[in-house]
């Protein structure tokens, strides 16, 4: 193999012989905290100083123990740290069904405004803003969807499936069959329909797929009774199919009296296309770190959204937002108001503290003004342009087609998991490994519209030489990261999950 | 940049030859072809959004926002305005940092996991408890998964889960919404001057409670001073005894370990985000008895090949994609980010400035409160407690024309009670703190 790979260079700082060591082996100050302390002699006593404290000593801790570094040491340190971190900025990142796509800079300026940052307690006549931004957000997710009403509270994808189960749970129990206790999952779903299911106090009936990789008529069939209260699918579904029969499968779910629920992970296939509401799903999350583009910040914070047709918006939770004046006009106006919260009639009320990741709303709400309908069909064109143009470039086998925005495809005889440590070799993200299981050693692939032909052609590079190599170089990649493969068993057979644990462990 | 609208998404890059170079390596003539969407369900119309350039639509959301007013807000209950140091700003927005996700490929995100194995450590030292998670949604999420956690672990056949009358609303709905698919029922217990009432508490628990849940400080910032003794009541129920906190109050107050506390909640994000219109992070930590049965990401230390210490996320076979419907959280995507900041800013201020930060709180208040009290008509603080950074005011006038005279000149303060407003001094500057009180003593004249 020749090493002029384009590679993407981590910064690697070592000291020791370690890492970028912890703030902990830098400094540990221990503060003790007293009524009554004298600081000036614990101040001379190097590591440890002390506070006087308002408070009795029985209602106060003995002493607080933490690094004290200065800012310029802070600032290296976390520089330091940010180097050994692959984002989307550093290359692409085709982390299928997770939507890597680019997060416009300017929506982080957009949240840093100053108006932006009010309290939620405050009067809603003093925060007109913000709920003039939450209602404009309502209105675009509703018509981007189909759907009659939408709630901006659940944090992320899955507390937007959480509120969709239980707004299911609700809204039978108001006609009383709260006798349905079955939500229906396809086996090649994530993990969290599974688990929001059974939170809810659901039973969960998992739906196998027929050969082409769509929904099995027969086994819905078979899996639907008077105790389905919702069946959860995305589309296009977790191999990047779009499920054709979905109106039939709509019309067998609300025959037998369930809901039917879309998960909104893979929305960016769609943008201007199709909208769920259109299809026949009753209710559905929106995964706004996803299809618009808010920064997945190493895990997080996103947001949910949930979208509702008109017979469930009464079951939302509680608040949501609307003009002022619904129930009395003029008292509105006299009070100020434009935009009032309310609570809806028969609400499964909170899923959070408040109303959301905010701030998260407000860069979604930014993108998409910024991309308009334009922006936003092609975004929905160019990923599926892409995902088609990847998937005709690499040598792996796609063995289910025609795919949208992303495609899965099978590593064969080599372990998936492998394949993608070898790619980080290449300066390059890997896919997401082994899921959806219907495929062997799954390569679930996502481009994205934001990739260049060039990137994918780059992209396409590294999966190919990564296809020719022998299983031993996969077993031994990845060689050129910031650090080298991490032995997952010790880490899970000796949990060390503080550098308390580790000062235990080294015997100090 | 340039300053026009888009045509097409302005972040894909396709000229239109490369457009075409793409669909001819594929085989069709147009994008369109590419989409599988039978007839009937095809959208043929618009959103009817318009699009804009960067800079309208930065005008576009300024001008709206620009709508709520500008007041001083000594607002508080659950969700502080801190000051955050921009360090914080600087080294979070650091793309790395921002543009990547949960550390599937832990080789490439060795940062991101040691800031968070940091964030771990951080709140172990603050509660005293051997495990933390790096982060959940919130305080009241955390607060859920807890009640389900007490669900799983418990001994006793009972069912039921015991609150703070005081508990605000959100927390509690959401806490009635995480146990719904439990057996478990969520009841209150009575605060006597805003702190638990023991004596009525003891009344209420009996072998049928599987969680005791406390706050400290409370909603309406009082310090419970008998927190081992709520515990004891919890232990000898083979109860959890779950307590409510943040990182500032933990800084100062008892440590939870200390109390016996079994679980801690709340939200971390009152250091590292500034007022957020209640956005938060969730903060929860337990003993190492439940470490199986914790919900959400866990960071572990490991070594790699060249056996260099190194982290990665652990215990992995706890969550959902891979337990699937039995996992113990649902939770995915969390607020990772949000736990980098927290770390950030308690690694600015150090444990020096963190005990100082919250002892300000409690001077601050006591202060304040005793200058309102001085005024004709006011007593603060209502509870006869120490306080840290808030505290209730009873005044003789409605406290909704209080509260509306003071928003008229440019302060916010809650209303608690017909007669009650409850203030908060935390991130306020002192100087406005006492333009504050001359302002309140205008109003109550
Ligand atoms: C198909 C699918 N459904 C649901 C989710 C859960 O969303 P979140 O991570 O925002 O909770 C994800 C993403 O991670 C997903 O890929």
């Amino acid at each position: 193999m020749t090493d002029d790979r384009v590679r993407y260079d981590q910064a690697r700082y070592v000291e020791d012989g370690q890492y970028e060591p912890l703030l902990s082996q830098k400094d540990l100050t221990r503060v003790e905290i007293g009524n009554g302390n004298d600081a000036d002699d614990a101040a001379t006593a190097g590591e440890t100083a002390a506070v006087d404290s308002p408070l009795p000593d029985d209602l106060t801790r003995d002493s607080l123990e933490l690094p004290a570094l200065s800012e310029p040491e802070l600032a290296r340190h976390y520089t330091r740290l940010s180097q050994m971190i692959y984002g989307i900025d550093s290359g692409p990142y085709p982390l299928g069904s997770c939507t890597m796509k680019y997060n416009p800079k300017f929506t982080e300026d957009v949240a840093a405004f100053p108006s932006a940052a009010v309290h939620p307690d405050r009067s809603e006549r003093s925060i007109q803003g913000t709920l003039e931004v939450l209602y404009r957000l309502q209105d675009y997710l509703g018509r981007i969807g189909g759907m009659d009403a939408v709630t901006l509270q659940p944090p992320a994808g899955a507390a937007g499936e959480f509120v969709g189960i239980r707004v299911a749970a609700a809204y039978h129990e108001y006609n009383g069959e709260g006798h349905r206790d079955e939500v229906i999952v396809p086996e090649s779903a994530h993990g969290t329909n599974f688990a929001t299911a059974a939170l809810g106090g659901y039973d969960v009936v998992s739906l196998p797929s027929d050969d082409a990789g769509r929904v099995d008529l027969d086994a819905l069939e078979a899996a639907l009774s008077e105790n389905t209260a919702a069946l959860m699918l995305t589309n296009p579904n977790t191999l990047g199919l779009f499920e054709r029969d979905i109106e039939v499968i709509a019309e067998m779910v609300h025959d037998v009296g369930g809901l039917l629920y879309y998960d909104g992970a893979n929305l960016n296939a769609l943008l201007g296309r199709a909208r769920p509401g259109d299809m026949g799903f009753d209710v559905m999350h929106y995964n706004v770190h996803k299809t618009f583009a808010t920064p997945h910040g190493g895990g997080g914070p996103g947001a949910g959204p949930v979208g509702v047709v008109e017979d469930l918006e009464p079951f939302l939770p509680a608040p949501r937002v609307r003009k002022a004046g619904a129930d009395d006009e003029s008292d509105a106006a006299s009070a100020g108001r434009t935009y009032e919260l309310f609570d809806p009639d028969n609400t499964i009320g909170k899923v959070h503290g408040y109303q959301g990741n905010w701030l998260v709303l407000l860069k979604a709400f930014a993108y998409i003004a910024r991309l308009g309908d334009a922006g936003l069909t092609d975004a929905s064109a160019m990923a599926v342009l892409n995902a088609n143009y990847l998937a005709s470039q690499i040598e792996y086998e796609v063995p289910y087609e025609p795919f949208h925005h992303e495609f899965v495809a099978s590593a064969g005889e080599q372990d998936a998991a492998d394949v993608a440590k070898r790619m980080l070799d290449y300066g390059v993200h890997p896919p997401t490994t082994k899921w959806p299981e219907i495929v062997p050693e799954a390569l679930m692939t996502e481009p994205t519209e934001v990739e260049s032909k060039a990137t994918l052609d780059r992209l396409a590079g590294a999966f190919n030489a990564v296809a020719e190599e022998d299983d031993e170089t996969l077993a031994d990649a990845p060689e050129r990261t910031a650090a080298r493969r991490i032995d997952q068993t010790t880490a899970a057979r000796n949990p060390r999950l503080s550098w308390h644990a580790l000062e235990e462990s080294s015997g100090q | 940049m340039d300053d026009s609208r888009p045509t097409g998404s302005p972040y894909a890059p396709h000229t239109d030859e490369e457009r075409a170079a793409m669909l001819e390596v594929i085989g069709t003539d147009t994008v369109t072809e590419l989409f599988d969407v039978p007839s009937a369900v095809r959208f043929d119309d618009e959103f009817g959004i318009d699009a804009r350039s960067e800079r309208e639509t930065r005008r576009f959301v300024r001008s709206i926002l620009e709508r709520n007013d500008d007041l001083v807000e000594l607002l508080g209950r659950g969700h502080y305005g801190y000051y955050v140091p921009s360090l914080v700003d600087h080294l979070a927005d650091r793309s790395e940092y921002l543009t990547s996700y949960t550390q599937y490929q832990p080789e490439v995100s060795q940062g991101f996991l040691q800031a968070l194995f940091e964030y771990q450590s951080l709140l172990v030292e603050l509660t005293g408890l051997e495990v933390a998670n790096c982060s959940m949604y919130d305080a009241a999420t955390a607060l859920g998964e807890a009640a389900t956690l007490a669900d799983r672990v418990r001994e006793t056949s009972g069912t039921r889960v015991l609150v703070p009358d005081l508990l605000r609303e959100g927390r509690r709905g959401t806490l009635e919404n995480y146990v719904a698919g439990t057996d478990l029922s969520i009841e209150t217990y009575p605060t006597a001057d805003a702190t638990v009432d023991l004596a009525a508490l003891e009344d209420a628990v009996d072998e049928d409670v599987v969680m005791l849940y406390a706050e400290n400080p409370t909603v309406r910032g009082t310090i419970e001073e008998r927190l081992a003794d709520v515990a004891t009541l919890a232990t000898d129920a083979e109860a959890l005894f779950v307590l409510g906190s943040d990182p500032i109050a933990l800084s100062l107050l008892e440590r939870p370990a200390d109390v016996g506390a079994d679980v801690v909640v709340g939200d971390a994000s009152v250091l590292g985000l500034p007022t957020s219109y209640g956005m938060g992070l969730g903060l929860f930590a337990t003993r190492e008895d439940y470490l199986r049965q914790v919900p959400g990401r866990l960071v572990g230390a490991s070594e790699d090949a060249t056996d260099r210490r190194a982290f990665t996320l652990t215990l992995q076979t706890r969550e959902q994609h891979i337990r699937r419907e039995r996992a113990t959280s649902n939770i995915c995507t969390n607020q990772a980010w949000v736990a980098l900041r927290t770390a950030m800013h308690a690694a600015v201020l150090g444990p020096d400035g963190l005990v100082e930060l919250a002892t300000r709180g409690v001077t601050r208040a006591r202060d304040l409160a005793a200058e309102l009290d001085e005024l004709e008509g006011v007593t603060a603080p209502v509870h006869d407690r120490h306080h840290l950074r808030e505290f209730v005011v009873d005044v003789d006038q409605a406290a909704t024309d209080v509260a509306g005279a003071l928003e008229q000149r440019g302060y916010a303060v809650h209303v608690v009670g017909e007669h009650e407003l409850q203030i908060c001094v935390a991130g306020v500057p002192e100087e406005t703190l006492g333009q504050f009180s001359e302002e309140f003593a205008e109003v109550v004249r």
